[in-house]
């Protein structure tokens, strides 16, 4: 299957300490990539170097055959990003921030999309509400909101589900399952809930100070390390 | 540049201030209250010299005027600073949204406030201290284009300092048009200053505009040579002031310090 995202001898270096090292992987459409590794392991600055937020070192990133850092406003156009640390301006209504985001990413009908994702994500009653008051469960459902606007082919999620109940959580990863089978949204996940991944990602991608220690499905890399699950698994490769 | 996405920066801070008294209230009160205060104090002091020297003319022009350069420079830096403390930056650099359109959104913004505060100025002086600043003409025109280049250009270097330095930096949106006010000759001739201060007017852009305003005040016409310089020097700083915010822009994404402003 055709790649939409290839990342390629990935490096960062920040003085003389190397944050990643040698990153390489691929991503197919639809496809959802579950990133893990314990806190310092590099997956903050592998997401911010795929969204353009740090210049690698070395290496490349190439999306839909292009590389980013010369053509980052077009292929920006085509991929969003929700993190549970990165908010939305609280002085805004929920309406405003996403048709603020919607003429950033030149959404095409821009209110019945900002209509569809409100009642999608049950925040529709109260979009005229400062996000201010809203919580936690409320801004994690606004940013997915807002990060879904462009329908994006890929998606970069940092900690989706941090902060939701577990009602909402499971809502929300069937409804990003559905997204990545039903629109070809290929995702790149990274979360410290290992279950959540083990039941979410399609491959893995393990971490350890900025290398790859290990990247497959569920069943090759329990094959791999011998192990009986996620969990004994990453302490096994990870730690 | 994508004018949508243009928009979309002003738009985010339309309806902020829609939404904020005290950012409205921020616009008009201190141009207000300087107005009343130094409108006073100047029919104080014309009274006092029976009305030999235009004294109102002078300050009020000279306050007015300075307030443009002041609300051009904080209309992008204080601007880029909302988007800090929202932690909204990240948004916006992960979206498509290029450098240079960012930046004419914020000049579009600086352009608002510094039309809407020109306008309250200039009512109030004309509505309570009889002063007509549009009596200046088209050489109004040119002045206000040149303060703003000159504030913009201030500006430019504010967020680079912010974006290097990080939220620490922010009081330079406030502090650092004031750096160049002694030696911007706004209330009283270049002349004045010491002979090494006056040196330094000269590279000042401001200087020469209020030079001018006073000459044409007096004797209502203005020597070119004055705009022509305040015009090159201002173009040389824009330049200058667009290279450095580039170049920590680079440097930020390289250090990789632009995700964690505002933490």
């Amino acid at each position: 299957m055709e790649h939409i995202l290839e990342v390629k001898d990935l490096s960062k270096n920040f003085n003389s300490f190397w944050a990643l090292k040698n990153i390489s992987f691929t991503l197919c459409p639809g496809e959802i990539l579950g990133i893990v590794g314990p806190n310092g392991a590099g997956k903050t600055t592998l997401i911010n170097c795929l969204l353009g937020l740090i210049t690698p070192s070395s290496g490349k990133i190439i999306y839909f055959g292009l590389e980013l850092w010369q053509n980052r406003s077009k292929v920006l156009a085509k991929v969003n990003f929700a993190s549970n640390y990165v908010g939305l301006p609280l002085s805004l209504n929920l309406y405003e921030n996403l048709l603020v985001y919607a003429h950033l990413y030149g959404v095409s009908q821009a209110k019945e999309k900002i209509a569809y994702l409100l009642k999608l994500f049950g925040l529709y009653e109260i979009r005229q509400k400062p996000t201010r008051h809203l919580s936690s469960g409320q801004m994690t459902r606004l940013t997915l909101a807002k990060a879904l606007l462009n329908d994006p082919s890929i998606l970069l999620l940092d900690e989706p589900t941090a902060g939701l109940d577990p009602e909402i959580a499971e809502h929300t990863r069937k409804l990003l399952r559905d997204l990545s089978k039903k629109q070809q949204t290929a995702i790149i996940i990274t979360s410290h809930n290992l279950p959540e991944i083990e039941r979410f990602a399609d491959r893995i991608l393990m971490l350890k100070k900025g290398q790859i220690k290990a990247i497959g499905t569920k069943e090759e890399l329990l094959a791999k390390f011998k192990s009986k699950n996620l969990e004994e698994l990453y302490f096994k490769a990870v730690l | 540049m994508n004018p949508r996405r243009i928009y979309a920066v002003v738009l985010r801070q339309i309806f902020l201030y829609r939404r904020s008294f005290t950012r409205v209230l921020d616009v008009f009160y201190w141009p207000t209250v300087d107005l009343l205060l130094w409108g006073f104090i100047t029919l104080y002091l014309e009274r006092e010299s029976q009305g030999i020297n235009p004294y109102a003319s002078f300050f009020l022009g000279g306050l007015i005027l300075w307030n443009i350069l002041l609300r051009a420079q904080q209309g992008i830096s204080v601007s880029f600073l909302e988007d800090i403390w929202a932690r909204n930056l990240i948004n916006l650099f992960v979206s498509p949204l290029k450098v240079s359109e960012y930046l004419a959104g914020l000049l579009c913004i600086s352009i608002i406030k510094v039309s809407l505060a020109f306008l309250v100025m200039a009512g109030i002086a004309g509505a309570c201290f009889g002063f007509a600043i549009f009596k200046m003409g088209l050489w109004l025109l040119f002045f206000v284009l040149n303060l703003c280049a000159m504030g913009w250009a201030i500006g430019l270097v504010t967020m680079a300092c912010i974006l290097c330095f990080g939220q620490e930096a922010e009081i330079l949106a406030w502090a650092l048009s004031f750096l160049f006010l002694p030696v911007s000759a706004v209330f009283y001739p270049v002349e004045v200053l010491p002979h090494f201060l006056q040196k330094i007017a000269a590279f000042v852009p401001a200087a020469y505009v209020f030079e001018g305003m006073r000459a044409v005040i007096l004797k209502q016409e203005l020597s070119i040579s004055l705009l022509e310089k305040a015009f090159l020097l201002n173009a040389c700083y824009l330049a200058l002031g667009l290279a450095i915010f580039y170049r920590v822009y680079k440097v930020s994404l390289a250090r990789g310090s632009i995700p964690k402003i505002g933490e």
